[in-house]
Order: structure tokens, then C-alpha cells, then sequence
């Protein structure tokens, strides 16, 4: 990329900053919009300042106070291991968003990439790459997942890898038939025909137009991830103890549950309201960027 | 300055190798203004891919050339092509309102297009302003912080021109440009082209269905039908001596022609033939009321009647004298 072509982006930097102000005020206008908003900078500020929050070390050990109830103390009570639950959703969520935004992210650059090069590429690299997505995806998840976890051991690493090859899929299939759309479209021929090449037109041109959807989309899949993640950690397969993470602290409580509500509603309710803030969220994302869903001009 | 002569494009398909361009020549002087008529499926956008070579991947061109600028355009590598389009040739494409890019302001794309000059990002964006200014659009430098959206269809016209136009080409191929605008628009669009041409001194390729437009814009016209030019000449030429039959039978189903009350517009009865199974003789033999035998069995040779007025009939001879 040329000194010249980094100023053009430089200089419509206020013009996009100003559209993603003005996204944003519509967004909240709507109550599921501001209230998915709300929830998303809620679990978004909780688990950025986890170690601030969190009144004690999330994998202190005090066997004396096992299995408490909510009191002024442990916020929302203690484990079997006498661990204060409230530091450990803190802490967990961290982790929760780690996964998911870290691997939605890379699955999002290596979908949005492999996509427009089978939507605009040879049909050969098309066919090839689609035959690949598709292989991919007609693995059910969870099944994929233990088939993962078996060979490389249960891990972090190992759900994010699970996530990513996942979503690439997605992601990719979404971006080519957009790009396909896209690509005989007037504009880009006139772009053609004004002399534009190839990588010219794939970021000057197809790329802003397909990347606002996809982050829409990637939004809604993040509460998608964030179950993953607690599935395969409920399952024992996913993060390993002592490390928190909302699918442990299921799965601790679990084993109590005749004891002690406690730990399963403390660990559940944090992945109920993720969820729901990221799909309200989203969804209002897209009200708000899909023109034929605009209630107002 | 653009040349083309005896150029054959053929597009291979299911149903077979359609003969979309036989033997085209086509001329347009330096500082001209050519204009190009026929109904739909007549071959003028596979002429204008042609010249800009940007030819479907089914496309082959058969023989012919195109010189522009002393060189042959079909000898020229896609680098050689690129650096050619938007330069040299530019094109304004017809539907303003798919011809910009929606998410991108006008700013954004206008100086996005003059990547190729090493000037700074404020020089390139005074140029645009310089730019829209010249085709008439008020305000321009607020007006570049815009989107496709925010502006008229006619606006946008002028825009995709202002940007066609920057580089200062020596030819702008116009595809029906004012096709999709309404009648006080396409007056005002025809205007401000034709003073940006005398003012830049570039040459026009006019593409249109309508033939009041040709008229009023254009030095010479060429009437195309079924892939082949079937009569060249000055608009003079075209409007007051047609020599084709064809020509003859198009001017008559002009709306702007018809001087009574009528229930049903003229139009020339049949259809375009198939361009897969070639008929033997002339191509517009079945919808021509003039049709006598030879015109069934052999391709009709060009007739020239005075300089640049010619057309491919085998009767054009008799009825430019009647």
C-alpha cells in the first residue's frame, strides 16, 4: 500500500467515525438495542476489570467455607473448594470473551479472506474452496469438538482452534456470495473500466461493502461461542481447572446441586445475559445497517 | 483516432458460437462526436467491451483490429489495457444509480480514481472539486463528504462524468448515459457533454436508443443492427438520405416523428434473426419490406454514396437516388 492510498483512509476516518456515532444513536433509541447495548458494556467492563472487581483471588482455597449461600461476604456464595463464586464469573468471563473475540476474530480475517477469493477468484479455486467449507460444516460441532479435544487434550487453545475452524466456514460462505453479488455489479465495471486492478477493487470497493454484514453477523455469534466454551468446559473439555470459567463453575456446582443452588445459578445467569446482550445487540445492529429493515430514513 | 475495422466477436455458448459482431467498422475522428443506434441486442455493448477489453470470459475476438492512438488495442497486454482505461478512454456507464459505489462517499471514490497521478491527497481532492464543479454539481466541496445516495439520479450522472472526464481522455465512450433520466434531464446532461468536449477537445462515442439525442449531440452516426453496421454517415447523412432500409424503417418509428393521433406506435415488424444460424443473405432481409432475391442468398457489400456516408444494402444505390 502506497504513502498516497494510507492518507485517503486517513482522510475519510471523521466521515466514518461520524457514520459509527450515528449507528450507534440508533441503536440505542430502540429498548432491545439499548438494553443489548447496556448488557454487552456491562460483561464487557466486568471482565476487563475482573482482578479490580474481584474481592478475593479466584482460586484461593477455604475449605471451611464451602458451599455458602449469597451473603455480604461472597457475593454470590462459595463453591465445594470454599472459592468465592462472584470472583470466579468475574475472572471467567475474561476468559469467556478472550475465547470468543479472539477466535471470532481470527475466523473472521481468514473467512473474509478464503471468501473473496472464491467470490471473486477462478471458478476452480471456488469450487475447491466451497467443497472445503462445506466438508467442514457437515461435521455437527459438539462431535468435531471431542474429535479435537481427543487428539490435542483439552485446552484453551484447543476450544479456539474449535471455534475458528468452525466459523471460517461461515463466515466464508456469507462473504463469497456477497463478493458474487458484488462482483458484476455496474460500479465495479466502471471501476474496471476506469483502469482499477484487481486488489484495487477487492479493498477499495467489494470489501467496505461486505464487511459491515459480517460483523453483524460475527456479533451474533459471539453468545454462540461463549456456549461453546461453557459446553466443552461443563464437559470437562474445555478449560482446565483450577482455572474459572463460567462451563467449570456449572459443572462444580452440578455436582452439588443437591447441597447448593448457588454455584449453578451464579454460573448461568452470566452466560444468559452474554447471550442475550450480544443477540440483542446484534440483531439491532442489523436493523440498523440493512436498509430494507430501516423503520426510518 | 479510434479505428475499427473488420472486427469479429464471437461468444461460445451452450446453444453455440454466437456470431455477436461480424465485420465492424467503425471511425471516430479526433475532437468527434460519434453516435451509435439499434435496438437491443445489436452488438454496441460487446463493441464497447471490445475497445476497453473487457470481453466476457466466453468472448473471442474472431479477426479485426482496433487502433486507437496509432496502436492496435487487441495486440495490448491487460497491464498495457489497464493503463490505457481510465487515462486515455474513459466510459459513463447508463444507470447512475448502480454506476457508484453506495458505501463509499463521492470524495472517497473520486479521488480514489487518480490513484495513478503522484500528486498529494489535498491536490487530488481540489481536482475533484475543480471537477464537479465543471459538470455543474453546486457546493462541491461540501458535497464531496456525500454518498451515491444523498444525490439525484441526474447528480450522479454528472458525477460518474466529472469522474470519467478527470483524466482528461482523448475518448469517452458514453453507454446510454441518459437512458435511465428524464427528458428535462437528458437535455441539461447533453448540453454540459457537449461543452466539456469542445472544451477538453476529446472525442465521444455516444451510445443511444434515442435518436433526438444523436441528433442533437452527434457528428457522425452509425446504425448497428444484428452485429454488423449496417450505415455510417454525417447526422446530416443519417436524418435527411437514409440509405438502409433499416435506417429508413428506425427513423420512421421515432416517436418524436409522428405528426397525427395515434393508437399504436410504429415499429418494424419480426424479430432480431439468430445470431447462432446466420441467414445466408442480408441480415435484415426477413423484416425488410424492400426484400427482393439476392438478398436472401448473398451478404450485401458496402455502398458508398459520398464521403463517410455508406451502408451494406444491396437495393442502397436505388433508393438513395429515389
Amino acid at each position: 500500500m502506497s504513502a498516497t492510498e494510507i492518507s485517503a483512509q486517513a482522510t475519510q476516518m471523521p466521515a466514518t467515525w461520524q457514520n459509527v456515532w450515528r449507528a450507534l444513536k440508533r441503536v440505542l433509541r430502540e429498548p432491545l438495542g439499548a438494553l443489548g447495548f447496556g448488557l454487552v458494556m456491562f460483561v464487557l467492563v466486568s471482565a476487563i476489570g475482573a482482578d479490580f472487581f474481584a474481592p478475593f483471588e479466584p482460586n484461593k482455597i477455604d475449605i471451611r467455607a464451602k458451599l455458602q449461600p449469597p451473603s455480604a461476604e461472597h457475593y454470590l456464595g462459595t463453591d465445594q473448594l470454599g472459592r468465592d463464586i462472584y470472583s470466579r464469573v468475574l475472572v471467567g468471563g475474561r476468559i469467556a470473551l478472550k475465547v470468543s473475540l479472539v477466535s471470532i476474530g481470527i475466523a473472521l480475517v481468514i473467512g473474509l479472506t478464503l471468501g473473496l477469493i472464491a467470490g471473486y477468484g477462478p471458478r476452480w479455486l471456488d469450487n475447491s474452496l466451497m467443497l472445503l467449507f462445506d466438508s467442514v460444516r457437515s461435521f455437527p460441532t459438539v462431535m468435531f469438538a471431542l474429535a479435537v479435544v481427543t487428539l490435542f487434550g483439552p485446552s484453551l487453545t484447543t476450544v479456539m482452534i474449535v471455534v475458528i475452524v468452525t466459523q471460517i466456514p461461515i463466515y466464508g460462505r456469507m462473504v463469497r456470495s456477497q463478493t458474487q453479488a458484488l462482483r458484476d455489479a455496474e460500479f465495479i465495471l466502471a471501476e474496471r473500466a476506469m483502469g482499477a486492478g484487481f486488489f484495487r477493487i477487492i479493498a477499495m470497493h467489494i470489501l467496505p461493502n461486505v464487511v459491515g454484514p459480517l460483523l453483524i453477523l460475527a456479533s451474533m455469534d459471539i453468545p454462540f461461542v461463549i456456549t461453546i466454551e461453557a459446553g466443552l468446559s461443563f464437559l470437562g473439555m474445555g478449560v482446565r481447572p483450577p482455572t474459572p470459567s463460567w462451563g467449570t463453575i456449572l459443572n462444580d456446582g452440578y455436582s452439588y446441586i443437591y447441597n447448593t443452588p448457588w454455584p449453578v445459578i451464579a454460573g448461568g445467569i452470566p452466560v444468559i445475559l452474554t447471550t442475550l446482550g450480544f443477540t440483542f445487540l446484534g440483531e439491532s445492529l442489523r436493523d440498523v445497517f440493512d436498509p430494507k429493515l430501516r423503520k426510518e430514513i | 483516432m479510434l479505428e475499427i475495422s473488420r472486427l469479429n466477436v464471437e461468444f461460445t455458448t451452450e446453444r453455440g458460437v454466437i456470431k455477436a459482431l461480424r465485420d465492424v467498422d467503425l471511425e471516430v475522428p479526433r475532437g468527434s462526436i460519434v453516435g451509435v443506434v439499434g435496438e437491443s441486442g445489436c452488438g454496441k455493448s460487446t463493441m464497447i467491451n471490445s475497445i476497453i477489453g473487457l470481453l466476457a470470459h466466453n468472448a473471442a475476438v474472431r479477426s479485426g483490429s482496433i487502433t486507437f492512438e496509432g496502436s492496435d488495442l487487441l495486440q495490448k497486454s491487460q497491464r498495457e489495457l489497464r493503463d490505457i482505461r481510465g487515462t486515455r478512454i474513459s466510459m459513463v456507464f447508463q444507470d447512475p444509480m448502480t454506476a457508484l459505489n453506495p458505501v463509499l462517499s463521492i470524495g472517497a471514490q473520486m479521488t480514489d480514481i487518480q490513484y495513478r497521478d503522484p500528486i498529494g491527497m489535498a491536490q487530488k481532492k481540489q481536482r475533484s472539486i475543480r471537477m464537479l464543479s465543471r459538470v455543474g454539481i453546486p457546493d462541491p466541496e461540501t458535497r464531496l463528504e456525500n454518498y451515491p445516495h444523498q444525490f439525484s439520479g441526474g447528480m450522479r450522472q454528472r458525477i460518474a462524468i466529472a469522474m470519467a472526464l478527470q483524466a482528461e481522455p482523448a475518448l469517452l465512450i458514453a453507454d446510454e448515459p441518459t437512458t435511465a433520466l428524464d427528458a428535462t434531464l437528458e437535455v441539461q446532461i447533453i448540453h454540459r457533454l457537449k461543452d466539456l468536449q469542445q472544451s477538453m477537445g476529446c472525442s465521444i462515442l455516444f451510445i443511444s436508443h434515442h435518436l433526438g439525442v444523436i441528433a442533437e449531440l452527434c457528428d457522425f452516426v452509425v446504425v448497428m443492427y444484428g452485429g454488423e453496421v449496417v450505415e455510417r454517415g454525417t447526422v446530416r447523412d443519417i436524418f435527411h438520405r437514409p440509405a438502409h432500409p433499416y435506417t429508413i424503417k428506425l427513423l420512421e418509428c421515432d416517436p418524436a416523428r409522428i405528426a397525427e393521433t395515434t393508437r399504436a406506435l410504429p415499429t418494424i415488424p419480426g424479430e432480431i434473426p439468430d445470431l447462432v444460424n446466420l441467414p445466408p443473405g442480408c441480415i435484415f432481409a426477413d423484416r425488410c419490406d424492400r426484400c427482393i432475391k439476392v438478398c436472401r442468398e448473398q451478404i450485401p457489400q458496402t455502398t458508398e454514396f459520398a464521403e463517410h456516408h455508406w451502408a451494406r444494402c444491396h437495393l442502397a444505390g436505388s433508393m438513395a437516388e429515389t
